[in-house]
C-alpha cells in the first residue's frame, strides 16, 4: 500500500490533501459562514464617511464626472474600485489589515480585529497581508485628511521623509488633482476601520487611549466590538 | 536492494541518439533555458525592487514599473517562471528513465512547452499591466487561472502515463512525482478558485494560507526531493542510504505538510484551536524532515570527497543544509512565542529567500550544472572557474541575506514592540536593507557568469570542440 501506485495517488494524493482541506480549509467556513456577507452597496448603505463626502466637496466637477452624485451607490462604486487598485498596485504586500492581540498592538492601533469585520466583499480574497513595510492600515480611516493622502499618494516623502513608499502619481490627473482611481483608493483607505468607535494616534506617539487588553472579559470586548460594527456608518 | 531501490536503471547511455527515443533531450533543454530565463528576469525584478528600500527606485513614477507590481513579477516569476519550468525539464529527464518508457506524447510535450510559457509571459504582462489577484504567490490575473488549471492537468497525463504503463516496483522519487502532480493541480485550484469565487472574509484567509504553505510544500517540495532521489545516488553511484526511512520522510511529508496552512495566519480572527493544529502540524514536520535529511548523509558518508570534486553534488547537498536549517527554524518562528515578534517583519522575508534560493534554487542550478554539457552536446563546462564562481557568489550571497534579513527582523519587531514611532523603525532598517541589496547583487552576479559559461558551453557544443579541463568540477559527465 505505501509503495503502491494507487496507495499514492489516492491516500497521499487525495485523501490527505481533501483531509488537510476539511481540517484547515472547510472548518474555519462553517465557522463562519453565519455570519452574512456584506456587499459593497450594503456597506455604503451604512452611510457615507466624512471624507468621501469630501472629495465631492473639495472636487465638485471631477467627483460628478467620476462617480456622479454623492450617492451609496457612488460609494459602493468607490470602494470596490478603490480596493481594486489597492490590490493592482499591491498595496498589501506592505500594509496589513489586522491588529493583533499581541506585541502592544492595540496600544498602537487600536481594537484587535474581530473576524465580523472580514463578512464582507470588500474582503475576499481577504487583505490581511503578511507583512509590514508601513504600518497597518485596518485603523485608518480619518486618521489623516484627504489632503494628506492626495500629497502622499503623489510624494510620499514630501509628508513622511523617511517613507519608503513607492510616488502614484498615475493617480492623478495633470493638475495633480486625484482622477478616478485617486478618489477610489483614498475613498477606500479613509473607509478601512470607519466602523470603530475610536483608536490612538499611534503617529505621534501619544498612546494615552489604548484599547483594554482582550485578557479578562474578552468576549465582553469583542460583542461591545461587534455591536459597534453594526451600528456604525 | 533491488536494482530498482539501487537508483534508476541506466538506459540513456552517452550517445544523445541513442537516448533520444526514451527522452526529448531538446524538450529538456527549452525547459532549462526558459527557466533560467525567468530566472534572471525575476532577479533583476528583485534586485530593483529593494532599491525601493533606500529610497533610490530607478523607474519611479512609471506605473507599470511601479515598485509593487515588480515585486510581484519577482515573487510569481521565480515559482512559475523559474522553478516550474526547470522542475519540468527535470521530470521530462527523470520520469522516462525511472519507468523506461516515455512521456505520453511528444507533440503534448512541446504543446505544454510553449503553453506554460504563455501563461508565465500572460502572467507578467498581466502583473505589470495590474490584473492582480489578492492571492499572495497565486496574484496571477483571474482570466489566467483555468489556463493554468488544464496546463497542469495536461502535465499530470503526460507524466502519469509512463508511470502507469510501468509494472514493477517504484522507486521513490516517483512516488513524490505521482503524488506531486495530484497535490498541485488540487493547491492550485483551490488557492486560486476558492476565495475568489466561494469562500469570503476571515475563512478565505485559511484557504488562502493552505495555498501559499501548499505551493511549497505540495508542489515545489516534493518534486525537489523527487529529483534529489534520483540525482543523488546517480552522480554518487550508490543506493540511497534506508529505504526505510526515505517512506517515512515521504509519508510524514504526505500526512503533516498539508496541515500547516493557517501557521501564515497566525493571531488574526481565524479560530485560535486551528492555529494550535497547524503550528503542532508544523513542528511534526520539521522531524519528518530530520529524517530525510539523515538519510540523505547517511548516503554521502563514504563518499564525502565528492563535495569538493563534484559541483552538482555540493550545490544539492548544501542546498539540503540550508533546507534542514529553513525547517528548523520554522519550527521556532511558528511558535507563538516568536510570531509576536517576528511576524510582519523581514524574517520571514529571509526565510522565503533561504527556501526559495537557497534550496530549490540551489538544487535546480546543480541539476542544470550536471545536465547542461551533455543537453548541447559539449562534453565538459567552457570553465570550471567560472562555475566555481557561481556557486560561491551565490551561497556567500545567500547566507549574508538570510543572516541580514533575520536580524532586520528581530530589530524591526522589537521595535514595533516598543512601540517606537513608526518612521524610526524605517530609519533602523536601513543599513540591513542596504546589505541585503548588496548581498542579492552578489548573488545575481553569479547568474550571469552561470549565463556567460553556458553561452560559451554551447557554442562549444555546437561547433563539436574538444574540452579541456572544467569536467573534474564542472559536472562530471559520466552517467
Amino acid at each position: 500500500m505505501f509503495e503502491s501506485k494507487s496507495g499514492v495517488l489516492v491516500i497521499a494524493g487525495l485523501a490527505f490533501f481533501i483531509f488537510a482541506f476539511i481540517v484547515m480549509g472547510a472548518l474555519p467556513w462553517t465557522i463562519y459562514k453565519d455570519q452574512p456577507e456584506l456587499t459593497a452597496l450594503e456597506l455604503a448603505d451604512r452611510g457615507l464617511t466624512h471624507e468621501f463626502v469630501g472629495l465631492a466637496e473639495q472636487f465638485p466637477e471631477r467627483f460628478a464626472e467620476y462617480f456622479g452624485d454623492v450617492t451609496p451607490g457612488a460609494f459602493a462604486e468607490a470602494l470596490t474600485l478603490g480596493r481594486d487598485v489597492y490590490v493592482a498596485e499591491a498595496c498589501w504586500h506592505c500594509h496589513s489589515q489586522f491588529v493583533r492581540p499581541v506585541a502592544r498592538e492595540d496600544i498602537r492601533w487600536g481594537p484587535v480585529a474581530h473576524a465580523r469585520e472580514y463578512s464582507n466583499e470588500l474582503q475576499r480574497p481577504v487583505l490581511f497581508g503578511t507583512r509590514r513595510v508601513g504600518p497597518d492600515l485596518s485603523r485608518e480611516a480619518g486618521r489623516r485628511s484627504n489632503d494628506w493622502h492626495i500629497a502622499h499618494f503623489y510624494d510620499p516623502t514630501s509628508v513622511v521623509p523617511l517613507s519608503v513608499m513607492p510616488r502614484y502619481t498615475w493617480f492623478f490627473d495633470e493638475n495633480r488633482v486625484p482622477n478616478k482611481k485617486g478618489m477610489a483608493v483614498i475613498s477606500f483607505v479613509q473607509w478601512l476601520g470607519c466602523w470603530v468607535d475610536e483608536y490612538p494616534y499611534y503617529e505621534e506617539g501619544l498612546y494615552s487611549n489604548p484599547a483594554p487588553m482582550p485578557s479578562a472579559g474578552a468576549d465582553d470586548e469583542l460583542a461591545k466590538h461587534g455591536d459597534a460594527v453594526d451600528e456604525k456608518a | 536492494m533491488t536494482t530498482i531501490a539501487a537508483g534508476p536503471p541506466r538506459v540513456a547511455g552517452l550517445d544523445r541518439a541513442e537516448s533520444l527515443p526514451l527522452v526529448n533531450e531538446r524538450v529538456v533543454l527549452c525547459y532549462f533555458v526558459a527557466s533560467f530565463t525567468f530566472f534572471i528576469i525575476a532577479l533583476l525584478a528583485g534586485l530593483a525592487y529593494s532599491l525601493t528600500f533606500l529610497q533610490s527606485y530607478p523607474f519611479a513614477g512609471i506605473e507599470w514599473l511601479s515598485p509593487g507590481r515588480v515585486r510581484m513579477l519577482h515573487t510569481n516569476g521565480l515559482a512559475y517562471g523559474f522553478i516550474a519550468n526547470a522542475f519540468l525539464g527535470g521530470l521530462h529527464w527523470a520520469v522516462p528513465r525511472l519507468t523506461l518508457r516515455s512521456v505520453l506524447s511528444d507533440k503534448l510535450s512541446w504543446l505544454i512547452f510553449v503553453v506554460w510559457q504563455l501563461i508565465v509571459l500572460s502572467t507578467a504582462v498581466g502583473l505589470l499591466a495590474g490584473e492582480a489577484q489578492a492571492v499572495e504567490w497565486g496574484e496571477t490575473p483571474v482570466w489566467i487561472d483555468p489556463v493554468a488549471v488544464l496546463g497542469l492537468l495536461l502535465v499530470g497525463a503526460n507524466m502519469l502515463t509512463p508511470v502507469i504503463r510501468f509494472k514493477g516496483p517504484m522507486y521513490v522519487s516517483l512516488w513524490y512525482f505521482i503524488a506531486a502532480l495530484v497535490w498541485t493541480a488540487l493547491t492550485y485550484t483551490m488557492g486560486n478558485f476558492f476565495p475568489q469565487y466561494w469562500i469570503g472574509g476571515t475563512a478565505s484567509g485559511a484557504i488562502i494560507g493552505l495555498f501559499i504553505h501548499d505551493l511549497v510544500g505540495l508542489f515545489v517540495t516534493p518534486i525537489g526531493w523527487g529529483l534529489m532521489y534520483y540525482f543523488v545516488p546517480i552522480i554518487l553511484k550508490k543506493p540511497i542510504w534506508s529505504h526505510g526511512l526515505s517512506l517515512v520522510g515521504f509519508w510524514g511529508l504526505a500526512f503533516f505538510y498539508p496541515l500547516n496552512g493557517i501557521h501564515h495566519f497566525l493571531y488574526t480572527p481565524i479560530p485560535m484551536f486551528l492555529q494550535h493544529g497547524a503550528i503542532l502540524a508544523t513542528i511534526a514536520v520539521e522531524l519528518v524532515v530530520t529524517t530525510v535529511i539523515v538519510n540523505f548523509f547517511a548516503t554521502l558518508r563514504g563518499s564525502g570527497d565528492a563535495l569538493r570534486t563534484n559541483l552538482p553534488i555540493r550545490w544539492f547537498y548544501v542546498g539540503m543544509v540550508f533546507y534542514f536549517t529553513t525547517c528548523l527554524q520554522c519550527a521556532f518562528q511558528v511558535t507563538l512565542t516568536f510570531q509576536r515578534i517576528i511576524h510582519f517583519s523581514d524574517w520571514v522575508v529571509g526565510h522565503a529567500h533561504l527556501v526559495m534560493f537557497g534550496v530549490f534554487g540551489f538544487w535546480i542550478l546543480g541539476m542544470m550544472t550536471y545536465l547542461f554539457p551533455r543537453l548541447v552536446g559539449a562534453s565538459g563546462w567552457y570553465s570550471a572557474k567560472l562555475n566555481s564562481w557561481h556557486f560561491w557568489l551565490s551561497a556567500i550571497g545567500m547566507l549574508v541575506m538570510v543572516l541580514d534579513l533575520t536580524m532586520a527582523g528581530l530589530v524591526q519587531g522589537f521595535a514595533w514592540d516598543a512601540l517606537m514611532i513608526w518612521e524610526e523603525t524605517l530609519r533602523a532598517s536601513t543599513p540591513f536593507w542596504l546589505v541585503r541589496t548588496y548581498a542579492g547583487g552578489a548573488m545575481i552576479l553569479a547568474q550571469f557568469l552561470f549565463l556567460y559559461n553556458m553561452v560559451k558551453t554551447a557554442s562549444m557544443g555546437r561547433n563539436g570542440a574538444a574540452v579541456s579541463g572544467g569536467i573534474v568540477s564542472g559536472g562530471k559527465i559520466d552517467v
